[in-house]
This record gives C-alpha cells, structure tokens and sequence, in this order.
C-alpha cells in the first residue's frame, strides 16, 4: 500500500469522510423512521449535520475539578477507535482494507473502547447524574458484550477463521449457509441497541431519571463528537453485523457493491429503529437480568448449532 | 442500617426532565436503590387565594381556573359551586348538564395526557405520542364547544356561558366513538405488551391502609382498592342522575393506576353518551347578584387527579373574604414518600408521575428554608413577616389595610 493510497483509505474511504457522512445520514435515517413510525412529520435531511455544526460552534465548558485531560480525551478516543474499527470490516467485497487472521477480535476490541470513554467522560465529569450514567454504561457492557462476543464467535467457528474478511468469504463460497446463522443475527442486533445505548437499553442516558448519564456536563464541540462518534458507532456495528450475517451480493461491482452495503446497513439501522419505537425503556436490573437469561442462552444455542453443522458438512 | 459512606444523594429538581413544574426530591441512593426521599413543595407560589380576595367573584372565577392548565374546568367549578351555594342559587338543569359534559371531555383529555407522560418517563415515546395524537381530537372538540382548546371558561356564576347546539351532538359522538376505539387499544397494549408491565407492575406500591391513612384521593386511592369518588359519595352537577361505575383496582401499584385510569376513560365516553342523551331543554343560567350575602361553603369536586376541594368565606360584598384551594395533588404527595421506598431510582419518574402530580396548583404555602431560623408560614403570618420587613426599613405599612387580617 503505497501512502497516498493509505492517506485516501484514512481520510476518505472508508475511513472518516465516508464514516462521518454516512453515520450523520444514519442518523437520519433512523429519527426520520422513528418519527414516521410514532405518527410524527421527523427531521429534514440536513438536521444531524445542522446539529453538528451548531454545537461546533457553541462554548465548551469543562466543570470545575473534573480531570481536564481525560475529560477533553474521552470524545476523541471514542471517535478514533470507530473510525479505525472499519478499516478491518469488509465493505462491498469480501475484503477490507487491511485483513488478517484474528481482525474480528481486533474490531469487537475497539467496539468497546467509546464505551470505556463514555465511562470516562462521564466519571471525570464529578456530576451525580453523570457518574450514575457511567456506571450504568459500565454494567450495561457485561450484559451485552459477552452474548455480541458469542453471536459472533459462532459463524467464525462455522467459517474456521478469526477474520471478518475471511467470514464473509468463505459464506460467499457457501450461499445460504448463512441461513444458519439467524439466531446470532438476532443476538447481535439486540446486543447493538445495548451499544448504540438506544431504548430499551439506554438506561445509561435515561433523560427522565438522569437527565443524559454520561453527557450531561459536555457541550459544544466535545458533545458534537461524542454525538459524532455514536453516528458512526451504529453505522460500524452496522457493517460489522451486515458482513458477518448477511454475507450475500458480495461478488459485484465495486459500485454495485457498496450499494448492496449500504442496503444492508440501512435495513439494520431500520430494525434497529423499529424496536425502539416498540418498547419501553427496561431498568438496569431488568436488563441485565435481560441480556444473561434470555439474550446469552440463544447466543450459545447458537454456537452449539454451528459445531453440528460444522460436523455435517 | 444504610452506611453512610456509600450512599448517594441525586437532586432530582426542582429542575429535571422528569418534572414538569418545579418540585424537589432529594433522594439518597444506595447503588440503584433508594433508600430514603426528602420532598420539598412551594417552587411555584402565585399567590391566587389572595388574589382572589382582590377581585370581585365574576374575575375570581377566570382567576380560578388557571390554578390548573389540565383541570381548569376542575377548579372554576369547585369555585363557582361554592359560591351558589353561599348566595343559594340553583342553576338550570341543562348547565348543569353542559358542566358535567365539560367536566367528563376534562376528565378524558387529562387522563390521556398522563398516558403519554407516564409512557415518556418509562422511556417509551411512542405511546406519548400516540396518546398525545388522539387527545389533539378532545382538544379540538373544546376549541368547537367553548372557543378554547385550554381554560374553557365555560362556567359563570349561576350557570354556563355557552349552550351547546343539538347539531353539535353528532359530532361530539364520533369523536367520543374514535376516542372509545383508541381507548380499548391502548388497553389491549397495557395488558399484553412485555416492557410495559415489566416497569409498571410491582413498582411503586402503597397499600390500602396507607392509602386511607396517607389521604390520598383520585386513581391514586382507587388503584389502591380505597373506593372513594366524589362524584358518587357527594354527587354534584348532574352525577346522580347518571349511570357510572367507580374502578379500582386490587394492584396497589403503577401498574393499577393506569388500569384505572384507562377504565375510567370508558366510563367517561359511557357519560358523554347519556349526557347527550338526555340533555334537558331550558336557559343555561341563572342571574346572580354581583353581591354574596356573608356565609361560608366547601365545595368538593372529582378532578381528574382526585378530590378538588374549594373553601369560600363570603361578606357580603361583591369580592370573598377568603378563598382557600385544595388541590388532589396535595391530597397525593404525602404518599409519594412510602411508594418511593426501597424503590430504585429508575422508577422513581414514573411514581411521581403516577399520581399525576400538578405541582403548581398544589403550592399554597411558603417555607423559609436555609436561614438562620427555618420556617413554614401560613398566610397569617406571612403577611405579619412583611409587614415586619417593611417597617424594619422605614416604610409605615400601618395605613396600608390589610384584607383577613382583622387582630391588625
């Protein structure tokens, strides 16, 4: 890879340009299904990048004897860490920018790491509500992650790699296998509203009890990217979902390709709006509670399904 | 024993997103667990009861009605029952039919309201939305009968200001049937959706004998078993010529409260049907005079919230000598304290909002809180502390009369 072509991967595609402009249309996206879906008219289409920019520019404040450093870090490191997450994630093809063996462990690493800065950001904030919110972040992690994490392991053990790529290459090679694998899709949309911390998983900003959890003490340009980074988080998690599930119309044109993609994506962003808009919001104890009797037993049902096939075929 | 070291204290107000006027919680916290509440009431002091010993009983009565932006009609009736019967008017059986209409349409109108914020404090906006959608078409229905969508005025002293038309009829049945058909959906949804039983049920429980014992009036009482309503025990304008059935519930909790409270929408669209159907013909009012001989009256009322109660003390001339509210919210919040314990706080927005609290009517006192001597003064003796601060600092507030204050 010779630099320029790796400073366009970066900058560009698939790296921020791309991300930021397809998570703020993300974002649209979903309000606009949200709010169709409750009987509402929804944003016009330049509303997220609108608030965007209104934040930019509006003033920072940093509250007395919070931890300035972490406090200015927190949105920067969860905004880095999505964005480098999909350059390991195939987009159109079967092979992302930079492949290799044990990039899914890599990809699910850096999936966690805004909702460490989250806890950061809000446990550095010394506000009540905030450091509940980051406490029920952190708690919300050992619900959802551990059933992602399986959800996930069980069409790599089908596939006989710890690669994204080579997932979705190898279900490429195998048309309708991945058919197999619809528990797990189930597991890793339910486990993605836990990490997108949307209803009814977003105890950890519950306006009508903590007001915004973690977030409450941001503004202006630190909350415009901590806002930024959950956009482009869903549209991640999204892609990293799409390609380990929904490995299909991968063999075409590039341009063909992305389009298929980006269908893909935006019919996950789509459940996930449609379940939001179905339920209520469930109590941190209820959601673990959730996560460990319901959620987890289906994603090791899962696994245990995939070593049969395994056998079988 | 709570250690003292783990405990978290969260202010929840007087300013938050949960509350919609100013009230404060001061909840301690133990992890999620609450583990004991400390409720401060008087953010919202109008000073209405002694406004309303400055006006005359006809601006009293649009004075009264905004106690309350959801129960207004609540309110000026109360009031103006109060006052008829101080100056012994009997008004015409039609306003007091058109009044119970109102009254019934309020009731409707505010308990949709509350559907949709207790579904915006458990997290589910969609149901806010939805309820919110379908009492647009109340709203409206009151814009058509009365000229305003909130704060009817529809009431005046010896009757109604308006009649309401036969051609009207028809409309106002369609609306009731679109409502009924909602209505039943909504309670289909109570019944068998998951998340929504699951943050209801269980949360927030007062039982029966706390209920009696803590005072509590309204859906609060009646979703705790404690069959009381007014409308029935004490009927006024044209209950008790009408079929309706009290609903309570045995669930002691959240959960219970809304059940009632969907139950008694059905009961309310079953009123507005026999309203409209036997609607008798003649005048809408009656004249009163602009003077109220001296005399005193309560007058209780069903709110949507619960038992409104309105005190008059009359003189004789054309304005009261003494006007004292009493909300169904003030009835409610000693027993938010006893739902809250041992709760968590994720429930706490709902149980607050449980009670269907409307804080601003509530307030009447003043309590002078963090100076060197904390107090809670009555009407007297804040009138006594100003006359005291005044004179303090060189105003002679001693040809200054002061109206119910005679040992002055």
């Amino acid at each position: 890879m010779t630099v320029g072509s790796a400073v366009l991967n970066i900058l560009v595609f698939p790296g921020f340009l791309f991300l930021v402009a397809f998570g703020l249309a993300g974002e649209f996206v979903d309000r606009k299904l949200y709010a169709r879906l409750q009987n509402r008219q929804g944003p016009p289409w330049y509303q997220p990048l609108a608030d965007f920019l209104k934040l930019l520019g509006k003033e920072n404040v940093i509250p007395e004897g919070a931890d300035r450093p972490t406090f200015r870090l927190a949105p920067v490191f969860a905004l880095a860490a999505v964005v480098a997450s999909i350059f390991y994630i195939p987009l159109g093809s079967t092979t992302s920018v930079l492949p290799f063996e044990g990039d899914l462990i890599v990809v699910l690493y850096l999936l966690v790491i805004p909702t460490v800065a989250f806890f950061l950001g809000g446990w550095t904030s010394r506000s009540v509500f905030a450091t509940i919110g980051a406490f029920r972040a952190i708690t919300q992690v050992f619900a959802y992650e551990i059933p992602l994490f399986v959800a996930l392991l069980a069409p790599a053990l089908l596939a006989n790699t710890w690669s994204i790529s080579g997932i979705a290459a190898y279900y490429a090679g195998h048309p309708w296998l991945w058919l197999v694998n619809l528990l797990g899709f189930g597991v890793a949309l339910v486990s993605l509203l836990g990490k997108l911390e949307k209803v009814p998983f977003d105890t950890p900003e519950a306006e009508t009890e903590i007001v915004a959890g973690s977030f409450i003490e941001y503004s202006g340009r630190r909350l415009a990217f901590f806002r930024l980074a959950i956009d482009c988080e869903a549209i991640v998690g999204a892609s990293l979902v799409a390609a380990v599930f929904l490995p299909f119309g991968l063999g075409l044109t590039p341009v063909l390709g992305i389009l298929v993609y980006v269908a893909k994506v935006l019919l996950i962003l789509g459940i996930l709006a449609l379940l939001r808009t179905l339920f209520a919001r469930l109590r941190i104890d209820q959601m673990v509670h959730f996560c460990w009797s319901v959620v987890a037993p289906i994603a090791f049902l899962q696994i245990l399904i995939n070593l049969v096939v395994r056998e079988l075929i | 024993m709570p250690d003292k070291k783990r405990t978290v204290r969260v202010p929840i107000g007087p300013q938050h997103p949960a509350l919609k006027e100013p009230e404060s919680f001061m909840v301690d916290l133990q992890g999620e667990k609450i583990t004991s509440v400390a409720l401060r009431l008087g953010y919202n002091h109008r000073g209405i009861e002694k406004g309303c010993e400055e006006r005359t009983y006809m601006q009293d009565l649009y004075l009264v009605e905004r106690v309350c932006g959801i129960c207004s009609h609540s309110h000026a009736t109360a009031f103006v029952q109060a006052v008829e019967e101080i100056a012994g008017l009997e008004i015409p059986r039609r306003a007091k039919y058109i009044r119970t209409l109102i009254a019934e349409l309020e009731r409707v109108h505010s308990h949709l309201l509350w559907l949709g914020v207790a579904g915006h404090e458990i997290g589910f906006d969609t149901l806010l939305m939805y309820s919110w959608r379908d009492r647009e078409l109340v709203m409206d229905l009151f814009a058509e009968l009365t000229g305003n969508r909130v704060n009817y005025a529809m009431n005046t002293l010896g009757g109604v200001r308006r009649d309401i038309a036969a051609e009207q009829f028809p409309h106002i049945l369609k609306i009731v049937d679109a409502l009924e058909e909602r209505t039943k959906y909504y309670i289909e949804l109570a019944m068998t959706e998951e998340t929504l039983a699951q943050r209801l049920s269980g949360v927030g429980r007062l039982s029966k004998e706390d209920a009696v014992r803590l005072g509590a009036v309204g859906p609060t009482a009646r979703a705790s078993g404690a069959d009381r309503d007014t409308r029935r025990d004490d009927p006024y304008a044209a209950y008790d010529e009408l079929e309706f059935r009290v609903i309570t519930d045995d669930r002691c909790d959240v959960f219970g409260r809304a059940v009632v409270r969907l139950g008694e929408l059905m009961q309310s669209y079953s009123l507005i049907r026999q309203i409209l159907k036997q609607m008798p013909e003649g005048p809408i009012a009656v004249k009163a005079p602009l003077k109220i001989p001296a005399g005193e009256a309560v007058s209780r009322y069903e709110a949507p919230r619960g038992e409104d109660v309105h005190y008059v003390r009359a003189n004789g001339t054309d304005k009261p000598e003494r006007v004292k509210v009493r909300a169904p919210t003030l009835a409610n919040t000693q027993s938010i304290a006893k739902m809250l314990e041992d709760g968590y706080l994720a429930d706490l927005p709902i149980v607050v909002a449980a009670i269907d609290p409307c804080f601003s009517c509530t307030d009447r006192t003043i309590a002078v809180r963090g100076g060197r001597d904390s107090k809670t003064m009555g009407w007297e003796e804040l009138v006594q502390y100003g006359v005291r601060w005044y004179r303090e600092r060189g105003v002679d507030p001693s040809r200054i009369k002061v109206r119910g204050d005679e040992s002055a």
